[in-house]
């Protein structure tokens, strides 16, 4: 065996290995447009809470949750900024599907193989437990335990779901289970937190990706 | 220095052995179809060289069935990773040496 041969072998041997077990089709694109999406919806959010708040009087404690029930209108206030919430996810959710299926091809992996299936699996278990979590919460009107619990539960969720994974999903999780602690500390931040923690670190996780592994 | 080619495994003289192997010891399991999707060969060479590393114990085959659908997975055994470690070794040194010369 010649020795460019044998390193032929080998690079097989290792591309083989990441490619079964791994999802290497997550594109860096869809971070940076999901990123995009948050901030634009956090802006909205922002303007909505704050058009409430001017009208309520300068002694006020400027505190979100309490700023809602001085307001009245509770419920559409949060029927308003759940459906925000719900249309950046779905936003983002597509864009993502459409650029990783676009870039599965590429790499010619299945979109929809062992490695995407134990992904998808390792994702949203705790997802999933962290939204019927928040939803438990909503009802009784515990508003200031959505914005930390949103980043716990992800920053839990992309941490589990990493080892399938490039590594940087690993740290991207655990930046929004720390700010997500943080947050806890300090509910009345919670758009601003709910804002760096799905808008900025996506934006940066994208690009990193992007640059990285993209090209 | 000799160079050691008797290091190498033997099993692992066929190029579709040792890539099957190198994905079953990553891999929990790996189901037959989509070792064949991956590794994009025939089920005949396919199931040929999976029956040879079943001989040598490097892997155990589990059969299942999804519905009515045959689901055959495959695992590597202990003996199996150590093999494919050593022949791994065993080829870096061959670099190594070859470097040397």
């Amino acid at each position: 065996m010649k020795e460019n041969e044998i390193q032929d072998e080998l690079s097989t041997i290792r591309n083989l290995m990441e490619r079964s077990s791994k999802f290497i089709s997550l594109s860096g694109l869809s971070g940076i447009l999901a990123g995009v999406y948050a901030l634009i919806g956090a802006a909205i959010a922002y303007r909505f809470i704050y058009s409430k708040i001017s009208e309520i009087p300068p002694d006020f404690d400027h505190d979100l949750t309490k700023a809602f029930f001085y307001d009245g209108d509770i419920h559409t206030a949060t029927l308003f900024l759940l459906s925000v919430a719900f249309v950046i996810l779905i936003a983002s959710i597509g864009t993502g599907i459409y650029l990783t299926a676009r870039k599965a091809k590429q790499k010619s992996q299945p979109i929809w193989g062992n490695t995407s299936r134990a992904l998808l699996f390792h994702l949203a278990t705790p997802l999933i437990t962290g939204g019927l979590l928040i939803l438990v919460f909503i009802s009784p009107g515990y508003y200031g335990v959505i914005a930390p619990l949103c980043l716990i539960f992800y920053g839990l969720s992309l941490f589990s779901a990493s080892s399938f994974t490039f590594t940087l999903v690993k740290y991207l999780g655990l930046c929004e289970i720390i700010l997500g602690l943080i947050n806890a500390c300090l509910p009345t931040y919670g758009l601003l937190f709910w804002a760096i923690g799905f808008g900025v670190l996506h934006i940066v996780y994208g690009t990193i990706m992007h640059f990285k592994y993209d090209r | 220095m000799k160079v050691p080619f008797e290091k190498l495994d033997k099993a692992f003289e066929n190029r579709l052995r040792l890539q099957i192997m190198s994905v079953l010891v990553v891999n929990d399991r790996y189901d037959f179809n989509s070792l064949k999707e991956l590794l994009d060969t025939t089920d005949g060479n396919l199931a040929s060289h999976l029956k040879g590393l079943e001989k040598e114990e490097y892997i155990v085959v589990h059969k299942a069935f999804l519905g009515r659908k045959p689901n055959t997975t495959y695992e590597s055994t202990e003996k199996g990773k150590k093999a494919f470690k050593q022949h791994l070794d065993a080829l870096e040194q061959l670099i190594k040496q070859q470097k040397n010369k």
